[in-house]
């Protein structure tokens, strides 16, 4: 035995459940981390794009001579240079527009010396237009006489989706209360701080490298070629840090094709980087949608049924936005107990601007409208029958084992749990039942306390054929493990999460665990960051390298120890003996022995892990995530019914995360979601006129500072997910989908007052208090 | 084009820059100190604070001439060499940075508080920090570590006293 290991002895310890800190965090602090937005690459040009700035045109012409004529312009580009180049979810999109079609449409672009040269070139283009009448409503967009918008799409219909479960009319027939509403959700955007960018650059063999900040940096690749005509194969894709996504880089769009066709055009490098006014009209929003819910109950508070009718505001092209439907109809199907669904949602192109993926990706629609349908059954049920509102909610609560209408298999449930969890901490009942008696009082400010939960996945979302993620892990003769995983890194927090579950594994401080995910040369294949599913799928495949390496390694050192594999364990640098923690050999000597012996055994392990979920089909019915997990928030607020300010004091929130991993990165999460949808909720709001964006600038378009956020008191529920790594579950898009309606329905506590249509803005609120004052004198 | 004179993260600097230029870019495209950030260009998103002088402003409000003879204090001139600040261990230390974009102001107006008083109630230290918009965080854990940089301080002061 080695001089060094004799007398050591280790514990076991685990570092699941514990704080870890985000490895990138301290470059941060100190401002030396790279952004893309700083990047600089030599002989660089910097690309700058002209926007329509008009709904719908024809362009009869453009002159481009006298930005060509400007020193430091190199290259101006239109749409007559890229022709046949498509882009989008059902290719209805292009780099750069022969048609206006909406406020951002791309008519051209130049590639200049500098961003000023850029900036004055796109000035001296002179387009003459000839403006064509608007469709600035999807109802408006289904109207008979309605100007076609795209080409390929007669009658403006875009995406539709259907999903029917039991018999609608005996359920009605069946249902002592029906609610029906319509809720109408407006546009809100992502706002990330970073603005986006691109940087393009192609090789001599006709290879681009583009620095992205794109999220999903695998299928990325498909979905850029055929905007650029060439292979997906000869795309590299770079993921410099970037200053948050939440969904919004989760598509290709136009200013990256441009940067590359700019690049590929002039040989040099072309960087694409939008101003925040730019950022504002440009970007992706949420999909707005005006959804007709109906829902039906038993005076004993069973509920009989739901249907939802979605229409959707297209825009002018097809992103993510309006596939939010197959999201939206698992709320439907699978919040609460429901025995009969029916479920439709058509997208209607017009000329206002096009949604994209965003956190909460439309279970933030969807669950504004079924929570409040919740609250009002609770609230005439405990008015009529005297039911304990928590005892509706618990009476409809599915359980561990239970399977919704879609297939939705809901392993570990624990609904019921959080609903009672939050429900006490908060003392919600007496609260509640306190501010309903002060509501009628007079008094200028009035407290409410609302409650709301909501379903999401939490393994995945087996849309595409595959769901998983790639991992490569090697350890080096120093005991360093390097990481290799397809999952990306954009400020959530996955290089805290993989280093600790490694560090777990393979007994190194996380701090001598590497993580090399941003470069798609190296790094396996993996669908992206979105449906809350990173922890879950890459945490898995990190696990699962991590345990094959161990194996390799502990099988080398059970010959020299002359035990058993399975008596042996890697604890804080050695190999030990399982039972009493003595140290065998340090892991860098064991590494270094496997290593430099006859036949070299040197450990570099890989795994694919694929869950075991099913693909999203055209029926809608499949067990399309490997997990699913509720959350509960309970949000107390004070109107003040002069100014109509809604102030949220504090909420409270009770989530099945499965099994804690790093608490920190999970706190983060939760914190941070819900300011998402707390902004959404009171002060976020795109407000358009003619498909133009009147508000674009952080004045006029309010998201949640400082002084805003509520005191928030976190419960996390330990399912134990069975698939899950240690149990863990997806958890970053919940918080973002509850809060709103938990908010609605404590003003509804307060005030006496539902918002339909969000956000619950101080004008709207001052106005709805008015008239209902107005109604009852 | 016109001479400028400052002093930066303790450095002197002399530079011919053109009266249009603001003070954000000069620091980041002429200094080539990216750590300060560009969120919005228009004074709306606190993201490009920088401390003048001793108090932060807002740098792509100030035209760069407007800084002549001012002693400038970026996010790269706050820690000492490798001995960070109370204020950036306790942003690590609490989890209060995600993407990172907005965490140079948030550093930048915590130092500030600090220095002149490290021990602010709740409302003091959302004040601070209310003109910063960080999309990721939610605040709370930006706040916590804030706090937990005044104890740090406090308790720094009084051993050292
Ligand atoms: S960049 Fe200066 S305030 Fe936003
Ligand atoms: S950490 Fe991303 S903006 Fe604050």
């Amino acid at each position: 035995m080695a001089e060094d290991v004799a007398f050591k002895h280790i514990e076991k310890t685990s570092l699941i459940g514990k704080r870890i800190k985000k490895p990138d965090a301290p470059a941060k602090a100190i401002g030396k981390t790279r952004y893309i937005n700083d990047m600089v690459l030599p002989q660089m040009l910097y690309g700058k794009i002209l926007h329509a700035g008009r709904p719908h045109a024809e362009i009869i012409s453009i002159d481009t001579s006298e930005a060509e004529k400007l020193a430091g312009v190199h290259l101006v580009i239109t749409a007559k240079d890229t022709p046949d180049l498509k882009l989008g979810f059902v290719k209805d999109n292009a780099p750069l527009k022969s048609k206006v079609l909406c406020e951002r449409d791309e008519v051209a672009a130049v590639a200049a010396e500098s961003e000023a040269i850029a900036a004055a070139a796109i000035k001296l283009i002179k387009v003459s237009y000839k403006d064509l009448p608007g469709v600035f409503s999807a109802k408006d967009g289904l109207k008979k006489d309605a100007p076609q918008i795209q080409e390929n799409f007669p009658g403006n219909k875009s995406l539709k989706f259907k999903f029917k479960h039991g018999d609608l009319a005996e359920a009605e027939a069946g249902s002592d209360i029906i609610l029906d509403h319509v809720f109408n959700v407006h546009y809100v955007t992502h706002c990330c701080m970073g603005t986006s960018c691109a940087i393009a650059d192609f090789d001599h063999n006709g290879k681009l490298t583009i620095y992205s900040q794109t999220q999903y940096p695998y299928n990325y690749k498909m979905d850029l070629a055929p905007a650029l005509g060439i292979d997906p194969g000869d795309i590299r894709v770079i993921q410099p840090t970037t200053g948050g996504s939440f969904g919004a880089k989760l598509d290709v769009y136009p200013y990256e094709p441009v940067a590359a066709i700019l690049a590929q055009k002039t040989g040099r490098p072309v960087k694409v980087l939008f101003d925040r006014e730019e950022e504002f009209i440009n970007s992706p929003t949420r999909q707005p949608a005006a959804i007709h819910l109906r829902t039906g109950c038993t005076s004993d508070g069973i509920l009989t049924f739901r249907s939802a009718d979605v229409l959707m505001d297209n825009g002018a092209y097809t992103s993510w936005g309006p596939t939010v439907p197959v999201i939206m109809m698992r709320t439907v199907s699978g919040h609460y107990r429901v025995p009969v669904i029916d479920f439709k949602a058509q997208a209607v192109y017009s000329n206002n601007a096009y949604a994209g993926s965003f956190r909460g990706y439309g279970n933030v629609q969807m669950t504004y409208a079924t929570a409040q349908h919740m609250d009002m059954f609770a609230e005439e049920l405990s008015e009529k029958h005297g039911m304990d509102p928590i005892e509706f909610h618990l009476k409809n609560a599915q359980k561990s084992g239970e399977v919704t209408p879609q297939k939705s298999y809901l392993r570990e449930c624990v609904l019921a749990e959080c609903l009672t969890t939050a429900a006490a901490a908060s003392d919600y009942v007496n609260k509640h039942k306190t501010y309903t008696e002060a509501c009628t009082e007079e008094g200028r400010y009035k407290r409410g306390i609302g409650l709301a939960s909501s379903i999401h996945n939490a393994g995945g979302a087996k849309i595409h054929k595959s769901d998983g993620c790639g991992t490569i892990l090697k350890m080096d003769d120093y005991a360093r493990v390097t990481v290799i995983t397809g999952a990306s890194e954009i400020g959530q927090g996955i290089d805290a999460v993989i280093s600790q579950i490694v560090s777990e594994e393979l007994g190194v401080p996380p701090e001598h665990v590497t993580l090399v995910n941003n470069d798609s040369d190296i790094g396996p294949w993996d669908v992206g960051v979105h449906a809350s599913r990173t922890t879950f799928i890459a945490g898995n495949g990190a696990k699962r390298a991590a345990i094959k390496a161990k194996k390799q390694i502990l099988a080398a050192a059970s010959k020299q120890a002359n035990v058993t594999a399975e008596e042996l364990d890697l604890r804080g640098g050695y190999v030990v003996q399982d039972k009493d923690g003595a140290a065998v050999i340090r892991l860098d000597r064991m590494l270094r022995q496997m290593h430099f012996q006859p036949t070299p055994d040197v450990v570099m392990v890989s795994d694919y892990y694929e869950p075991n979920s099913e693909l999203e089909g055209k029926d809608h019915i499949s067990d399309h995530s490997a997990a699913y997990s509720h959350a509960v928030h309970i949000a107390e607020v004070v109107v003040d019914t002069y100014t109509g300010e809604v102030k949220v004091e504090k909420v409270t929130m009770a989530q099945d995360v499965g099994r804690v991993i790093n608490r920190m990165g999970l706190e983060a999460q939760m914190e941070g979601g819900l300011a998402f949808g707390l902004g959404f909720a009171l002060s976020e709001e795109m407000i358009f006129e003619e498909g133009r964006l009147l508000n674009p600038s952080f004045r006029d378009y309010k998201v949640p500072t400082a002084p805003e956020m509520p005191e928030i008191e976190m419960h996390f529920i330990e399912s134990d997910c069975e698939e899950g790594p240690y149990g863990a579950k997806g958890i970053a898009e919940l918080p973002t989908i509850v809060i709103a309606p938990a908010i609605a329905n404590a003003v509804y506590n307060a005030t006496g007052i539902r918002f339909l249509n969000p956000p619950m803005s101080p004008e709207k609120v001052a106005r709805a208090i008015w008239e209902k004052k107005q109604a009852d004198s | 084009m016109k001479l400028l004179n400052l002093t930066i993260n303790g450095r002197k600097h002399t530079k011919a820059v053109s009266p249009s230029m603001t003070l954000l870019d000069f620091l980041r495209e002429e200094l080539n100190l990216t750590g300060t950030k560009n969120g919005c260009d228009k004074g709306a998103c606190g993201c490009c604070s920088v401390m003048i002088d001793d108090k932060p402003m807002l740098s792509c409000l100030l035209p760069a001439l407007e800084a002549e003879g001012a002693a400038i204090t970026t996010i790269e001139g706050i820690a000492k060499g490798n001995a960070l600040h109370p204020v950036q261990e306790a942003m690590i230390e609490m989890g209060a940075i995600q993407c990172g974009f907005c965490t140079p102001a948030m550093v930048i107006n915590g130092v500030h508080m600090l220095a002149k008083n490290n021990n602010p109630d709740d409302d003091e230290v959302k004040e601070c920090i209310s003109a910063t918009v960080c999309r990721c965080t939610g605040y709370n854990s930006i706040e916590k570590a804030l706090h937990l940089a005044a104890s740090k301080m406090r308790r720094a002061a009084h051993d050292g006293s």
